[in-house]
């Protein structure tokens, strides 16, 4: 697999938190879950489309450490290093 | 003991919402139909004018199937009517119930989950497909979000669900368990899969015309919609200064045991429903001004009913009674159309106009009551009483309910 970058992975999470409800320009690296209104049923989802594109496997336990949007993107380009 | 009428409460209506195939509105739905227009399109019922994103969020439309998404929009204007404004009318959260009807539940849900299963297997499946499509779903998303604290719950009796809301509703209150419930049903199986199922029990009209009663009725007309009321006691809504528009006098239940979709012929059973909420209700014969028919328009169901109709209210009386089908408008809502028709029963009570059966011209010879032909008719009281009615509602399963419904003063 080639090289994921932050970038391409940051855009990725922006691009699908931003179709479960959150405008788009709410979605920050800082911002949190809960500000987002961004719940475990979405997070799921979220962990669905990472799969789907990177092959990072997310699983529940390590879903409920995350508060920030930041946090997620970093977990998932440090998985799919 | 045996609980008497006297230790019951009084429930009034408050509120009504609909969304059908003649628009998003109580209102549009009894002043359509009783200007004769039919939502009926290329043989079915669709909610065209409905566009979930005018009326919910994106998160609201993401985690709800269309049947939620038509409850939610149908309570929220029947909550608005009560005037109900975020403080629950003042009644205490927990004392505030909601019971919600679906036939099927979330088919576009499970249809569409069942497609990714099958492209991309079983683990791409959404995390949202089973709180989407429980039949539960509906009266959930409602609960959550008008804030309903008090007993909340789905009822499943196919055609006669929406019907069974209002009478689980009515009892709820009637025995002190809550002071305002939102009941109702909603429905959205229009789905090439949903008419196929349909089509397998050669239930549906061929020729896609609901025309319930007469000769040449050939099935029933699939539709989709939505129909909430707001159920108050009388005393602590009249005590808060609500309008009222209605009231909720009586309701009964039976069942056929007799076959899984064929309704029992001799109208037996179908009968004792209406007898026994006409008794639930106080009435009689002659204090009932109008019936909303279950009326289908498939063969056996018109038949059944006229029969039924006959045995509950005598030969002579049954004549005299006006008879039409919402689902001559806007065709057959399923589980919404006990709750759709108990609020086009209710506005026709207040309005005083009597809606038509649309499509009725070829009498069928076996089927001989006043089915209100051609035009709408104003309603006409009996001793200058409040007017009343009943909505019959029957299913599949056998289940048939009827709510003795009244105008007000």
């Amino acid at each position: 697999m080639s090289a994921i970058t932050t970038e391409q992975v940051e855009s990725r999470v922006i691009e699908t938190l931003a179709s479960f409800g959150p405008d788009v320009s709410q979605i920050t690296r800082d911002a949190t879950f809960e500000e987002l209104d961004i719940d475990s049923l979405d997070l799921v989802e979220l962990a669905q489309v990472v799969e789907d594109d990177y092959g990072v496997i997310l699983k529940g336990e390590d879903m409920k450490e995350l508060k920030t949007v930041g946090q997620a993107i970093d977990l998932i380009v440090s998985r799919a290093e | 003991m045996r609980v008497g009428a006297q230790m019951r409460r009084r429930v009034v209506v408050t509120g009504l919402g609909a969304v059908t195939p003649l628009g998003v509105g109580a209102g549009v739905l009894h002043e359509r139909w009783a200007a004769g227009e039919c939502g009926i399109v290329d043989g079915a019922g669709a909610c065209t004018d409905f566009d979930p994103k005018e009326f919910l969020s994106t998160k609201e439309i993401r985690r709800t199937d269309r049947f939620s998404q038509l409850a939610m929009v149908a309570s929220g204007e029947a909550l608005e009517q009560a005037g109900w404004n975020g403080d629950y009318g003042g009644y205490d959260p927990l004392r505030v119930g909601c019971v919600l009807a679906t036939g099927i539940g979330g088919i576009h849900t499970v249809e569409s989950n069942h497609d990714v299963m099958r492209d991309k297997g079983p683990r791409a499946v959404s995390p949202l497909g089973v709180p989407s499509y429980m039949p539960n779903a509906g009266v959930a998303a409602v609960a959550m979000k008008y804030g309903i604290h008090g007993q909340t719950y789905g009822v499943v009796s196919a055609c006669a669900s929406g019907a069974h809301s209002i009478g689980s509703a009515l009892r709820m209150i009637q025995y002190g368990d809550a002071d305002a419930v939102v009941a109702g049903g909603s429905e959205a199986t229009l789905t090439e899969f949903g008419f196929a199922c349909f089509n397998a029990l050669q239930a549906l009209s061929q020729e896609g015309i609901s025309r319930p009663f007469d000769a040449r009725r050939d099935g029933f007309v699939m539709g989709e919609g939505a129909g909430v009321l707001v159920l108050e006691e009388a005393e602590a809504a009249l005590a808060r200064g609500a309008t009222i528009l209605g009231e909720v006098l009586g309701y009964a239940a039976t069942s056929d045991a007799y076959h899984l979709t064929a309704p029992d012929p001799t109208g037996g059973p179908a009968s004792s429903a209406i007898e026994l909420a006409l008794k639930d209700a106080g009435k009689s014969v002659a204090e009932i001004d109008y019936v909303n028919a279950h009326g289908t328009s498939t063969p056996l169901n018109d038949a059944v009913e006229t029969k039924a109709l006959k045995r509950a209210f005598g030969e002579q009386r049954a004549k005299q009674i006006p008879v039409s089908s919402t689902k001559s408008a806007i065709g057959h809502l399923l589980g919404a159309a006990g709750a759709v028709e108990a609020v086009a029963t209710l506005s026709a009570l207040r309005a005083r106009v009597i809606p038509p059966t649309l499509g009725y011209e070829v009498p069928d010879p076996e089927l001989d009551l006043d089915y209100v032909p051609g035009e709408a008719r104003p309603l006409i009281m009996s001793n200058g009483h409040a007017p009343a009615a009943i909505s019959n509602s029957f299913a599949f399963g056998g289940h048939n309910v009827t709510l003795v419904l009244g105008g007000g003063e």
